[in-house]
């Protein structure tokens, strides 16, 4: 058969997506994956760079060019498993990660015309595989070495997981709820990323040999010490995430009604509220919902207040273009019907005698010089005030690091409230290691994944040099 | 999934369970709750603990029924087992010597007041439990609270047994009897009661703290869903509380916020006996 031939000025190829009055009814996914015809044409755009520019730009280094060539040829398995030498999460990634600043950013072909759809891509070759092949490959399921800890069990973890269990560790997994996946399970929609995708990536590493222990509150339920003195842990990664929102600091905050996007997005996400009464746990949601925020938690929770039929607004105090949530989520929530309100910020909530919030006043803003974010700054328009009614405000203006951990472990050093590491992703005390959104803040799944890449190397750096030590001290 | 040891029905309405949680039982703190889910589907619902010991890795709650997660909780048989148990959760009570502390508690809250005064007492304070219950059969836990107070007095609102009237009625009558004021005063109960002893303590100059029982999700501080306003600023309940000065817990907030769901609750502890036949 004579070799396929490349197309880059093809047109980009774009996955199908359920229409926005269907999926506005339920969880179901909005974003569907390539058919074999359109991997093949996108794979076929790819110009098989000598210097791959994807490859130095994605944050885990998969080996973008060499899978999209396996597409090309038409073995997809074998784009899988070029995947999965890297990260074992492609139906993850290929769904949430933020593929425009990354990979697709860095693709020569998008210097003139649409980068290649990468992300589409990865998604493709791990929908392919769970639809054909099933069985995750297992890479290595009698894990006899160090043990290692991992305290949450989100994107950073589980990330340091995989790299520790291929390299023969023994990984237990402590999570603070009774699901696995962290931001993946409570903050991420299902319709974002549905639940049998991460529950199978999941399952992946448990097939390597990870354990996972629900309902363990590092710090709470077991405190560092005990994990290394008593329960024999060699090393320990905290990937606790930034689970701490901030508030409005607003007059009527605590009028009912008025959620943190974690409250709301967790009693939904985690605990299916959406289901209620089928589901235990309620949520309220009125007629009318204000979102507050611009980044990927705003849009999650304006698609599902919108979902729960409430008419839904997103207000931002910036601009459009200052927008901080994925490109493909301000789209589908547009398509959706979600209106957006620019250049304004709440200033007070207001409720009726039960305390349930009726009204918020607001104020307009224009842009100013550049902040700290280097984005212009909102600048407050003196008397410009506004009132609306609303039944339900969700505050989505970030979060700050989960500060559990840190407060019953003193020792461990911190920069508001960000544990502080050095560059081998190592904390103030030894063998312990951290990464993911605990230590920067709000940021990214992908970047808590590089992070748990990188502190997983330096675990295992670690460890085999207090052997080499110990095997030292003996001769 | 924590499997349960031993169950007690205290009142038709109230259990006690002592429950398998290593982990819990060797670290909780008196004045810390747990989060409990009797099933794989339920909600996530705060339990303070009662007792708890290390050596037999087990931890105790008592549970009242009041909406369909309680009830399910409650009706769960002595053979069973919980789907989720997790903690300890929040700062423990303060607990210091002060001389004389008086712990008003009502309902469940005479459980949950157990750890507390124990502690008091070990503490090296003279300790005066003021138990309240609606009547004399649903007085809960009595020999236990002999065993770790000083002195025991039961009110009941129907003068059944004991004193007769509301816990802080009964504070009130003690100091006017003895003309003694306690050191230091703890409350536990349903918000009303809680709110009525803050009043009292604050007027005769009594240092008060309230253990607070909002309604919470994760109980790690993540959702906020806990807010109480606490002299004047917000505070999240499950990892700064539950424990507050009761002189600045805005008890009439608390009370609105624990009602946030109350339609919900209701539509849902219907269907649920509904399920169950309860209905004719």
């Amino acid at each position: 058969m004579a070799a396929p031939k490349r197309n880059p000025k093809a047109p980009r190829q774009m996955p199908p997506e359920v229409a926005p009055l269907v999926r506005v009814q339920g969880a179901v996914e909005v974003a569907g994956g390539f058919t074999e015809d359109q991997a093949r044409i996108e794979a076929l755009r790819c110009l098989d760079c000598k210097d791959p520019k994807c490859v130095e730009a994605c944050p885990l280094h998969i080996d973008i060019k060499a899978f999209i060539q396996h597409i090309v040829q038409g073995d997809v398995e074998g784009a899988f498993n070029k995947i999965s030498e890297r990260s074992p999460f492609p139906g993850i990634c290929g769904r949430v990660c933020q593929h425009e600043l990354f990979c697709e950013s860095a693709c020569l072909l998008g210097k003139k015309l649409d980068p290649v759809a990468i992300g589409s891509l990865e998604r493709f070759s791990s929908d392919y595989h769970r639809q054909f092949n099933g069985e995750a490959p297992v890479v290595n399921a009698t894990p006899t070495g160090h043990k290692i800890a991992m305290v949450g069990s989100g994107p950073a973890s589980l990330m340091a997981s995989f790299v520790l269990a291929q390299r023969n560790y023994r990984v237990i997994v402590f999570e603070a709820l009774h699901r696995l996946g962290g931001v993946l399970i409570y903050g991420v929609p299902p319709f974002r990323l549905p639940r049998e995708i991460l529950d199978s990536e999941i399952a992946r590493l448990e097939s390597m040999g990870v354990k996972f222990e629900t309902d363990v509150i590092v710090g709470n339920s077991v405190t560092l010490d005990e994990l290394f003195n008593e329960d024999g842990f060699e090393a320990v990664f905290l990937g606790t995430g930034a689970g701490l929102p901030y508030l409005l600091n607003i007059p009527g905050e605590n009028l009912i009604g008025v959620y943190t996007a974690n409250e709301f997005l967790t009693r939904i996400n985690l605990m299916h509220a959406n289901e209620f009464p089928c589901a235990d746990t309620p949520v309220n949601i009125g007629k009318r919902t204000v979102v507050i925020g611009g980044g990927n938690s705003a849009m999650d929770a304006a698609r599902w207040s919108k979902r729960m039929g409430a008419d839904t607004t997103i207000l931002f105090r910036r601009g459009r273009a200052e927008l901080r949530a994925r490109a493909e989520e301000i789209e589908h929530a547009e398509q959706e019907g979600i209106k957006f309100e620019f250049l304004g910020a709440p200033v007070a909530l207001f409720g009726d005698e039960n305390g349930w919030l009726n009204e918020m006043e607001c104020l307009r803003m224009k842009l100013g010089a550049p902040d700290s974010s280097g984005r212009p700054a909102p600048v407050p328009i003196e008397g410009s005030n506004y009132r609306i009614p609303v039944d339900t405000v969700i505050a989505a203006v970030g979060q700050a690091p989960n500060p559990t951990l840190q407060r019953t472990t003193p020792q461990l050093i911190t920069n508001k409230g960000k544990i502080v590491v050095d560059v081998e992703r190592q904390t103030s005390m030894q063998k312990v290691f951290a990464g993911g959104d605990v230590v920067r803040g709000g940021s990214t799944v992908i970047l808590a994944m590089s992070d748990g890449l990188a502190a997983a190397d330096a675990i295992d750096r670690a460890l085999k040099a207090q052997k080499e030590e110990a095997v030292g001290a003996q001769a | 999934m924590n499997k349960i040891i031993r169950k007690q029905q205290l009142t038709p309405e109230t259990a006690l369970f002592e429950v398998e949680a290593p982990r819990i039982a060797k670290r909780w703190k008196p004045g810390q709750f747990i989060i409990v889910r009797p099933n794989s589907g339920s909600e996530r619902i705060p339990l303070t603990i009662v007792d708890g010991s290390k050596e037999r890795g087990t931890i105790t709650m008592v549970v009242q029924r009041i909406g369909k997660t309680s009830a399910v909780t409650v009706a769960t048989p002595e053979d069973g087992s919980f789907a989720d148990v997790v903690g300890p959760l929040g700062e423990p009570a303060k607990i210091k010597k002060v001389g004389r502390v008086t712990l008003l508690a009502g309902g469940v809250g005479v459980a949950e007041v157990l750890p507390v005064a124990k502690a008091f007492k070990e503490a090296g304070n003279y300790t005066t439990v003021l138990a309240g219950a609606r009547t004399d059969s649903l007085r809960i836990l009595r020999e236990e609270l002999l065993a770790v107070a000083d002195e025991v007095i039961w009110a009941t609102d129907d003068g059944s047994f004991g004193f007769s009237g509301n816990v802080v009625q009964l504070l009130e009558a003690t100091i006017k009897s003895s003309g003694e004021k306690p050191d230091l005063s703890h409350v536990i109960g349903p918000i009303p009661m809680m709110r009525a002893a803050a009043a009292t303590t604050k007027a005769l100059g009594i240092k008060t703290y309230a253990s607070v029982n909002p309604v919470m999700i994760d109980g790690t501080g993540m959702c906020g869903g806990c807010r109480v306003t606490v002299g004047g600023k917000i505070r999240f309940a499950c990892v700064e509380g539950p424990e507050f000065d009761a002189h600045e817990v805005d008890f009439d907030e608390l009370s609105r916020r624990t009602k946030a769901y109350r339609k919900q609750e209701t539509a849902a502890y219907e269907a649920h006996k509904c399920a169950l036949g309860l209905h004719a």
